[in-house]
Order: structure tokens, then C-alpha cells, then sequence
């Protein structure tokens, strides 16, 4: 893992990373530690093994606390019997927390990295999401939740570093959720343990130790399929979610300085995701970027573009409408790339490119 | 090495008390010896092969060489990585190099080999450079896959070496498909499919032993068992350890790992085998001194006794030639590091096959596109 990696780079991008703590976000949170990402998630599972004796924690290697120490301290606390490290197969582990879970129990899977999901894919998508649809809703996996890193860590290389999400926010049944910072995290963390819905929770593992802001202790929820504005603005409507924020927030900071006004919206959940915010957003700015880590092709900021490019182009429509064609900034369409990394992602300045292209179309 | 001094005190009568030199001195360095291997062969649904292996001296100081550069150049490695001038993930060999380099001496480079991504000393085996390898390591021009695999993903085409995987257990069925083109090629080849003890509990394996006995294709899953699947002790996460007996009806054999001569053995036997009867498990009993990856101490979940101990009692090298070994993994290094960075280029090369016009698009789709080279 990268950790000594973070270390080095952590203080300074962790400043930068508490201008993604928008006003909004303080009123709902009172105080709380400074702790950084992984002990926010550190925090739910302790709450949610706390707070249901009916919930479980496993995966390769979880009970010494993970690769990421995200689970450190709960085998200690709940016993071995509900935290319990798997034998390394995807497939199997998330095939028996969709048992687990059609039992009624919150089963809370993790996947040691997102780029190693794929052998669970066909059980997410196949038995995972169409459990209650084909059954008649007699039974369900709704307490299924499962925790993945994602992203890229500055030189994960080809198997460490992609963004899946585009994948899975193609399954109706799932829930999609990708969190910005610790707050967030574990608000929603909790919220998709809770949630009757099986659920995918992608962890920006760059931001584990880089991010870190006050988390209140108790537990609380952030509600899912709801949006945030995270800046306010008048230019442009900027979307995004997890890591790719803390980039965007940057590009907003230098765009202001170029007299350009960005509006920043946190996605938080793909899918079923909250079309209302970002459409009211656009029509009062007329204008749109999406921007993600994984390729552009097929991403789901491609999804964002067409939905609004839908529901935003009505000439009759009483408000702004699109003024100029909608932006991506993601990555490209290359396998995620080892050397190449600094060319491959959606930086601060070709965000920036993007934004000024847009505004003066 | 310990099959050295074995044979120093068995089979030469304890006249040679000094290894290696005075081995090569008084013995005519072609004349076959015969060595006992100090661990029997453990088998399962096979007779297991004898005991006394063939060998001469010049091939015992081979050994001793390749796995002393093997050792050295991980060493060199662990470094490097800590020094930063290797990124990304990196996974080290030390310990278990007596499997790379046993499986070598019995095998032809028309056999194949595919493994996972602690893949350094494979590749060196297969006869990749120093040079290639550390430069590959380092993301250089000069390595074996460009620059653009990194540790996990080395390559050598022209000796059978089809990798360098990411992904835990993946790369087993990869390799019943290899066999599977050879049996059908007829060409008398077989391919050696490696693994550890934590991808033994993957699915996917079984899919590929079944398929591999339905057509009796020429594949030897390697199970290298260095007992620790990342931080999971094997008897946390397997609830049958024998992995030699995991293949219920494809038969087995457990190695001594850390024996170069034991897995020589085993490999020759695994060979004649499999190209007559089918594929076949072998067992690597070995052990890695490294953690999993750079990241991980490797002391949180074993102990330090533990380890000290296997280096004394079961270690595959002992060293006492190694200036030569280590001379010319610097001059690698230092070859490698004058590789220059791959062209940016390169990012948006092998995406696709070459010259078919396929259209990639950049940061934003609408300003920035290309066809891919």
C-alpha cells in the first residue's frame, strides 16, 4: 500500500482538502475529532456492529484491521465470530453475504480493492441486485454492503488504482455510493448498511490518510440519492464525486480568480442518482462538467450528459437552458497506466481548460 | 546451499568439508552425482518419484548462482522501492527461489510458464536480464515490458514466460488454455501454471483443474505454498491445507520447496507425467522472508522467530560467493537507471492492435482525439 507515500504528501494536500467542507455540511455535523477517512469508516463499523448484533464484518484480511486498517480494533471488540477474515475469492465472499443478508442480517463484505471485484461481478450483478425482483420480493439481500477502495494513489499502477463505478451503475437493484470526506464517509457508510438495498461503497483510498476533517462521534446518517452543492456559482455547474472533488474544489479556486463563478456539486450516490440538483444547477448556470477518474468512455458522467442535455435543451423551458455543449474531464480511454499516471488523470488544469472553454463557448 | 553440504557430508564421505570451491577443485565438475533429498515426496493419486537425484557439479553451482542473484537482486529491490525509484506494487521472491530455479534446470524454455505477479525471479529464470528486469522495475524504456507493466507484470516471449498477473488466481485458467494449444500442437510441451497458497481458495482454479483432466492437457499447477496469503496464515484460510490433494481426482505431489534438487525431481517427473496422463498439482512447500508486497512488514502475523528460524534451518541459499552476484546486479541497476522514461506516447500504444483505426478520446471528448497508433 502507498502508505509512506501519503505521509509525505499528506499535509499539504490535507489542507487542501478542508475546502471541501462547505457551510452546508458544518450546520449538519456539530464538532466532532479531526480523524481522517479510514478512522471515519473505522467509526461506522463500530456503530453499525454496535448498534445491530445482526451485522457482520468480513473480508481478506479485515480482522487484523485490513490493508487499509479501516477495520482495525472491531475483531477485538465484536469477537471473531462477526468479524472474520475470508480465504482470498471474491466471488465466494460476496455470494455468502448475499446469504447472510437474505437472512435478515446486515452483512458488511469488503473487497480488499475495487480493481479485485471483478470475480464477484457476476454475484453483485446476477444474484445481488435481481434477489428481491425475481423472487417477488420474497426474499432480499438488502443488508448487503459492500466496501471497496478505489482510485487512483499516485502510483498504484494497472491493478491498484481503477474506478469501477461505471459497472455497476448500470444494474438496476444497486445502490452506488462514493463518499468525499471522513464526515461523509461515514454518514453514508451507515446510511448504506441501513439501507434495504444491497449496496456498493466505493472509498477513495487516496484520501484514507490525506483527508481529514471533524467527524461528529455519534452516529448519524446522510441520506442517499440526495446531491449537495458544495460551492455555490453562477458560471458553470461542476459534477463530481469522491477524490475527484478535492481536484475540482481546486479548479473552482483558480477559476474565481479568473472571474468565473463555479457552481460544485457532490454526486454522493450514481445510482439512483439525484437528476433535481444538478438540473436546477444547470438551469441556473446553463452550462455543465462532469468529471471522473475513470475512462470517458462508457463513464457515468456520460450518463449526467445525456440526462441533462435531455432534460435541460427544451427551448420553451422558462429558465436557462444549456448555453454550451456539456463538458467531460476523466480519464482516458487507456488502461489505467502505471508511469503514465500524471497523464492519465483529470488534473486541476485540464479541468480548469475545460471550464474556461465552456464558459467563453 | 544446503543440497551441497548434504551431499559433502553423504555422498562424498566427509572428506569435503568446504563446499562449494573445494567441490569444484577435487570433483570433475561433468561427473553425475547422486544426491538423496532429505524430505521424501509426499503423493497423492501418483507414485512419487525416487528419492535420488541426479545432478553434477557444475549444474549445483549454477544453482547456487541463480539463486544467489535472485536473492540479490529482491534485496536490491527492497531498496530501490525504498528509495522510491520503484512505484507502484512490488512483491518479492526471497525465500522461495529454489522453486524458479529447480523447475528451470528440468524444463525446456519451448515449455511454458505463467504466474502471478511475484514474478521477478521467473522471468530471470526464464533467462530474462538483470538489466530488462530492473529496469521494468524502475519504469524504463529497457524493460522487459517497455516500462509499462511495472513489477507485477513481467514478460518474456521468446522462452515460453507468459507472466506477470495482477489478479489472484487469475492466471491458472490462462494457463490450461496455454496447454491446451500445446497438446494440440503435439509439440511435446507442457506448461507450468503457478500459484500461491492464499489463490489456492479461488473458484476459478477448480474451473481450471476440471477442464484441465476433462482433456488431459499437459498443465502442472505449481502451488507455491509459502504458507501466508497476504497476512492469512494458510490454516486461517484453508480448511484443507494439503493443497497436492486439492485437485480430488487430478493427482499430487508435495515438494520440498526449499530443496533445488527436490523440485528439479518433481518437475521432470511432472513433465513426463502430465504429457502422458494429464495435468498434476505440485505442492511447493516454501517460504517467503519478504512480506507480501513492500507495504506489508511481514511481522504482524508470524513471528520473527519463525522467520530466523526457517533462514537457518530450511534456507534454499547459504551464502559465501556472493560479492561476484552482487557486483553485477549494481552494474544492472546502474545500466537500467540510465534508461530513459518511456515516450508519452506510449500511453495510448498496445491499447488496441496496431493500425486499426480505433479512435480514443482525451480529458474532454469534444477538443482532444486521436487514433490510436
Amino acid at each position: 500500500m502507498a502508505n509512506l507515500f501519503w505521509r509525505s504528501r499528506g499535509l499539504a494536500l490535507a489542507t487542501r482538502r478542508g475546502l471541501c467542507t462547505s457551510a452546508v455540511e458544518e450546520q449538519k455535523g456539530k464538532g466532532g475529532k479531526a480523524v481522517n477517512l479510514f478512522s471515519a469508516i473505522n467509526q461506522a463499523l463500530h456503530i453499525a456492529l454496535e448498534s445491530d448484533p445482526r451485522t457482520y464484518v468480513f473480508g481478506e484480511d479485515v480482522s487484523f484491521g485490513g490493508v487499509f486498517r479501516c477495520t482495525t480494533g472491531l475483531a477485538d471488540r465484536f469477537g471473531k465470530h462477526r468479524v472474520f477474515n475470508t480465504p482470498l475469492c471474491e466471488q465466494g465472499l460476496v455470494g455468502f453475504g448475499i446469504g447472510l443478508a437474505a437472512m435478515g442480517n446486515r452483512a458488511i463484505a469488503e473487497i480488499q480493492f475495487a480493481d479485485y471485484i471483478f470475480p464477484a461481478f457476476d454475484q453483485i450483478v446476477n444474484e445481488a441486485a435481481k434477489f428481491r425482483y425475481r423472487s417477488g420480493n420474497q426474499f432480499n439481500c438488502g443488508g448487503l454492503t459492500i466496501r471497496a477502495p478505489y482510485g487512483a494513489v499516485g502510483h498504484g499502477g494497472h491493478y491498484h488504482s481503477q474506478s469501477p463505478e461505471a459497472f455497476f451503475c448500470h444494474v438496476p437493484g444497486l445502490k452506488v455510493v462514493i463518499p468525499r470526506s471522513p464526515r461523509e464517509a461515514k454518514g453514508l457508510l451507515l446510511a448504506c448498511i441501513r439501507d434495504p438495498n444491497p449496496t456498493v461503497f466505493f472509498e477513495p483510498k487516496w484520501l484514507y490518510r490525506l483527508a481529514v476533517e471533524e467527524v461528529p462521534e455519534h452516529d448519524y446518517m446522510l441520506p442517499l440519492s440526495q446531491a449537495e452543492v458544495i460551492r455555490q456559482g453562477t458560471d458553470i455547474t461542476l459534477v463530481a464525486w469522491g477524490a475527484q472533488l478535492a481536484i475540482m474544489e481546486q479548479a473552482c479556486v483558480e477559476a474565481e480568480k479568473d472571474g468565473i463563478s463555479c457552481e460544485l456539486i457532490d454526486l454522493k450516490t450514481l445510482i439512483p442518482w439525484d437528476k433535481e440538483t444538478v438540473e436546477a444547477s444547470v438551469r441556473k448556470t446553463g452550462k455543465l462538467l462532469v468529471s471522473h477518474e475513470a475512462p470517458i468512455t462508457g463513464g457515468f458522467g456520460a450518463e449526467i450528459c445525456a440526462s441533462i442535455a435531455e432534460s435541460c435543451f427544451l427551448r420553451t423551458c422558462l429558465f436557462w437552458q444549456l448555453e454550451a455543449p456539456v463538458a467531460r474531464v476523466c480519464g482516458l480511454d487507456t488502461p489505467f497506466p502505471l508511469v503514465y499516471e500524471p497523464f492519465y488523470m483529470p488534473t486541476k488544469n485540464k479541468i480548469l481548460d475545460s471550464i474556461k472553454a465552456t464558459v467563453s463557448y | 546451499m544446503m543440497a551441497l553440504n548434504r551431499l559433502v557430508s553423504s555422498s562424498a564421505g566427509g572428506a569435503l568439508l568446504r563446499p562449494l570451491s573445494a567441490l569444484s577443485l577435487c570433483t570433475a565438475a561433468d561427473t553425475p552425482i547422486t544426491v538423496e533429498t532429505s524430505i521424501p515426496f509426499v503423493g497423492h493419486k501418483c507414485d512419487p518419484p525416487s528419492r535420488s537425484v541426479t545432478t553434477t557439479a557444475t549444474e549445483l553451482l549454477s544453482f547456487f548462482r541463480d539463486m544467489a542473484l535472485m536473492r540479490r537482486m529482491e534485496i536490491a529491490s527492497d531498496s530501490l522501492y525504498k528509495s522510491k525509484l520503484i512505484r507502484g506494487f512490488c512483491h518479492l521472491y526471497d525465500g522461495q527461489e529454489a522453486v524458479a530455479v529447480g523447475m528451470e534446470s528440468a524444463i525446456t524454455k519451448k515449455d511454458c510458464i505463467i504466474t502471478a505477479y511475484r514474478d521477478h525471479c521467473i522471468f530471470l529464470g526464464r533467462g530474462g536480464a538483470l538489466v530488462e528486469a530492473f529496469a521494468e522495475l524502475m519504469g524504463r524504456r529497457a524493460g522487459c515490458s517497455k516500462g509499462k507493466g511495472g513489477s507485477m507484470h513481467f514478460y518474456k516471449k521468446d522462452s515460453g514466460f507468459y507472466g506477470g498477473h495482477g489478479i489472484v488466481g487469475a492466471q491458472v485458467p490462462l494457463g490450461c488454455g496455454l496447454a491446451f494449444g500445446q497438446k494440440y500442437a503435439k509439440d511435446g510441451t507442457v506448461t507450468f501454471a503457478m500459484y500461491g497458497d492464499g489463490a489456492a481458495n479461488q473458484g476459478q482454479l477448480f474451473e481450471a483443474l476440471n477442464m484441465a483432466a476433462l482433456w488431459d492437457l499437459p498443465a502442472i499447477l505449481v502451488c507455491e505454498n509459502n504458507h501466508y496469503g497476504m497476512g492469512t496464515a494458510e490454516w486461517r484460510a484453508a480448511k484443507s491445507p494439503a493443497y497436492y490433494k486439492r485437485g480430488d481426482y487430478v493427482p499430487g505431489l508435495k515438494v520440498d520447496g526449499m530443496d533445488v534438487l527436490a523440485v528439479k525431481q518433481a518437475c521432470k517427473f511432472a513433465k513426463e507425467y502430465a504429457l502422458q496422463n494429464g495435468p498434476l498439482i505440485l505442492e511447493m512447500d516454501t517460504y517467503r522472508y519478504h512480506g507480501h508486497s513492500m507495504s506489508d512488514p511481514g511481522s504482524t502475523y508470524r513471528t520473527r522467530d519463525e522467520i530466523s528460524g526457517v533462514r537457518q534451518e530450511r534456507d534454499p541459499i547459504e551464502r559465501d560467493i556472493e560479492k561476484e552476484v552482487r557486483k553485477e546486479v549494481d552494474e544492472a541497476i546502474a545500466q537500467a537507471k540510465e534508461s530513459p522514461m518511456p515516450d508519452p506516447s506510449e500511453l495510448f500504444k498496445d491499447v488496441y492492435v496496431k493500425g486499426y483505426g480505433v479512435e480514443s478520446f482525451g480529458a474532454d471528448r469534444k477538443e482532444v482525439r486521436g487514433v490510436l497508433p
